[in-house]
């Protein structure tokens, strides 16, 4: 796990390549890459801005508050927020969920998982996939997709639908739901309801199996290439099942080294801090996460279904563990470390997500009446969760009238940060070894960050269209080259 | 299992939570009121955080559809004109223009989706547990009376719409 590219030696004699997209207000990202004299990158840094102010935006709010409010930090991933905090708020409320609370939260994510997968896969990377990453940009999106795959499309977007419909019913209400509460739910699912949802899910495991059958299909055909896009070795960290299993809800947290031996195993996640430290660095607001025994150059992690189809030692449904399998065959015997290969992972995922749903709306359990139960009240809660991207950890301490004193929260990107680097090096070096920016440069930069899919922290929704500007500098500090990408006009030369 | 949609939609977006970027939530809050007061018939009103793939379905069977947006680049109070399909390049899943939206409806339907407009009202502070800001609060009320009046006068609901 080298970080040789990270600090070159004599930067002020480096070339600067800047690759920034533009929003109109935060959550922009922005990648810096150094070139030396002989035009080879010798320095490659993702600058995300990490959403910022939250933890005042917390502090003196009544923790009953917490499961709703944090569902303002990111208008992508409110659920994640939401279970989190609310497990979190578990803990404050001393509380062991009743089965029906449990299972209700489980449904919750599940749709949740399959909604966000649905739109990462046919929104952003099945055009890197499908097209090739030389493609003609106005071709690769989801038009592109529509135009040349129209039923693929569509049945993204009625997945997603589907997975929205799981939340609306579980949650209470399309947005700013209010399904998890201290200490469990406050709604089950009524027959119609589940009748509702059963429906239309055996046609929505079909798609899901297609779906991964379709990713197979294009990783195998260049599989070589696949493998070795935007790759590096990593630690993968993610929750598990006490049985091993996946689990994205509940579980112990689990980190194997590159080559899948175990680092730890079945740790207790409010010990969280015991095992994991956050790093800084001088160029960069966010953090980096690091295993606490391994130290911040050797420690670095991935989360997210990477790392969680690696790590995990089976599914519990029949569709998902055969693709697991299958999978897993492409790393003979280590884990995998393609950056492309999160999108074959994410697929599985939602394979599993969709069979998950089909066993819990036939459980009886989700229509229970016993959905709140409390114990003794306790002054720090911790939750954690794999929301769709990776590990998420909310911790809040409250004082004796229930108001929040300190939170601190680790989301997915923080936790992905160093290693959203390491593949931007990588693709780098193997890309860029040169002078004048074009767009399939640009394209490949833009793939191996799309793997990730990071958040942004843009709950503010960004009209701009998040527009992507590449400038080249000089060692004498001018602009040798710039491209600017916008939605529509695709890339076009503007003025040094 | 559903009933046909009213023809008109008026879908807002924002983070009520961040500042001017509740503009879309606040002006949806006020139509839902006028609504209740039994103003605005053949109009359904739907608030998002974000704009996504899926929101395409929630034209189906829509004569029009105006989006309601804040905006940093906009003059004040507001701007207001007909809307395009158009095709939308991102690198996150974390955007997602209200033309991409009218595009992915148009393929997925395999037609053309309804007249829409835009309404963007000028926004200055999008920071995380801001307020409203008095300059955005008074763009609001004059958005919020430009709707109302054009949604009386357009046409809809029933009629063709003025896109001028």
């Amino acid at each position: 796990m080298s970080n040789r590219l990270e600090t070159a030696e004599n930067p002020e004699q480096l070339k600067r390549v800047v690759i920034e997209p533009l929003t109109r207000v935060e959550g922009h990202g922005k990648v810096t890459l150094l070139q030396d004299e002989d035009n080879r990158i010798r320095q490659a840094r993702l600058h995300i801005v990490e959403f910022r102010g939250f933890e005042k935006f917390i502090q003196g709010r009544p923790y009953w508050e917490l499961p709703v409010l944090v569902q303002r930090l990111c208008g992508i991933c409110p659920v994640s927020h939401h279970l989190a905090a609310a497990k979190a708020t578990d803990m404050l409320v001393g509380s062991s969920l009743t089965p029906t609370a449990e299972k209700i939260r489980r449904l919750m994510h599940f749709g949740q998982t399959l909604q966000s997968h649905a739109l990462h896969f046919f929104h952003l990377c099945s055009p890197d996939l499908l097209f090739g990453f030389d493609d003609e940009v106005r071709h690769r999106n989801i038009v592109g997709v529509i135009e040349d795959h129209p039923e693929i499309a569509k049945q993204g977007v009625l997945l997603r639908k589907y997975g929205q419909e799981v939340i609306r019913l579980t949650a209470g209400k399309r947005v700013h739901g209010t399904g998890a509460i201290p200490g469990g739910v406050n709604k089950s699912l009524d027959r119609g309801e589940r009748d509702y949802l059963q429906a239309d899910i055996e046609q929505i495991i079909e798609w899901s199996q297609g779906a991964v059958d379709l990713i197979k299909q294009v990783f195998l055909e260049q599989l070589d290439y696949h493998l070795e896009f935007g790759a590096t070795d990593s630690n993968m960290l993610s929750m598990v099942a006490p049985d091993g299993s996946f689990d994205i809800y509940h579980g112990g947290l689990r980190a194997r080294d590159p080559q899948g031996g175990t680092i730890f195993d079945h740790v207790d996640y409010t010990r969280y801090s015991d095992y994991l430290q956050e790093g800084v660095k001088n160029w960069s607001y966010m953090k980096f996460p690091f295993i606490a025994s391994l130290g911040l150059d050797n420690g670095w992690y991935r989360v997210g279904p990477l790392a969680r189809v690696n790590n995990c030692d089976r599914f519990t449904t029949p569709l998902a563990e055969q693709a697991r399998g299958e999978f897993l065959a492409i790393g003979e015997g280590r884990p995998v470390q393609a950056a492309l290969a999160f999108h074959w992972a994410r697929l599985i995922e939602l394979l599993h997500c969709a069979e998950a749903i089909r066993e819990l709306i036939d459980d009886d359990d989700i229509s229970g009446r016993e959905l709140v139960q409390r114990g003794d009240m306790q002054p720090v809660g911790i939750g954690v969760i794999e929301a769709p991207r990776g590990t998420l950890f909310h911790h809040y301490e409250m004082d004796d009238d229930g108001l929040v004193t300190r939170a601190n929260l680790i989301v997915s990107t923080t936790n992905n940060n160093q290693a959203m680097n390491e593949s931007i090096r990588q693709v780098a070096s193997h890309y860029l070894d040169g002078n004048r920016l074009t767009e399939p440069m640009l394209n490949q930069i833009e793939v191996a960050i799309r793997a990730y899919d990071p958040c942004l922290s843009c709950a503010t929704h960004a009209l701009g269209k998040m527009p992507l500007e590449v400038s080249l500098v000089g060692p004498d500090g001018q602009v040798r080259d710039r491209l600017e990408k916008r939605a529509g006009d695709v890339v076009c030369p503007t003025p040094a | 299992m559903t009933e046909r949609p009213a023809p008109v939609l008026v879908f807002t977006w924002g983070n009520p939570s961040r500042g001017d970027d509740a503009l879309g939530p606040l002006l949806h809050d006020r139509l839902l009121e006028k609504q209740a007061a039994g103003r605005l018939p053949g109009v359904d009103l739907l608030t998002d955080f974000q704009l996504q793939i899926e929101h395409a379905l929630d034209l189906r069977q829509r004569d029009c559809v105006v989006f309601v947006d804040a905006s940093v680049s906009v003059p004040a109070p507001f701007g207001f004109g007909p809307l395009q399909a158009e095709e939308d390049v991102a690198y996150t899943t974390h955007a997602m223009s209200p033309g991409a939206v009218l595009s992915v409806f148009s393929r997925v339907e395999q037609r053309p989706p309804p007249a829409a407009f835009l309404l963007s009202i000028r926004g200055y502070e999008f920071g995380l547990g801001l307020p409203l800001s008095a300059a955005a609060r008074g763009h609001l009320d004059a958005a919020c009376v430009f709707l109302e009046q054009w949604l009386a006068e357009s046409g809809y609901p029933g009629g063709s719409c003025v896109t001028g």
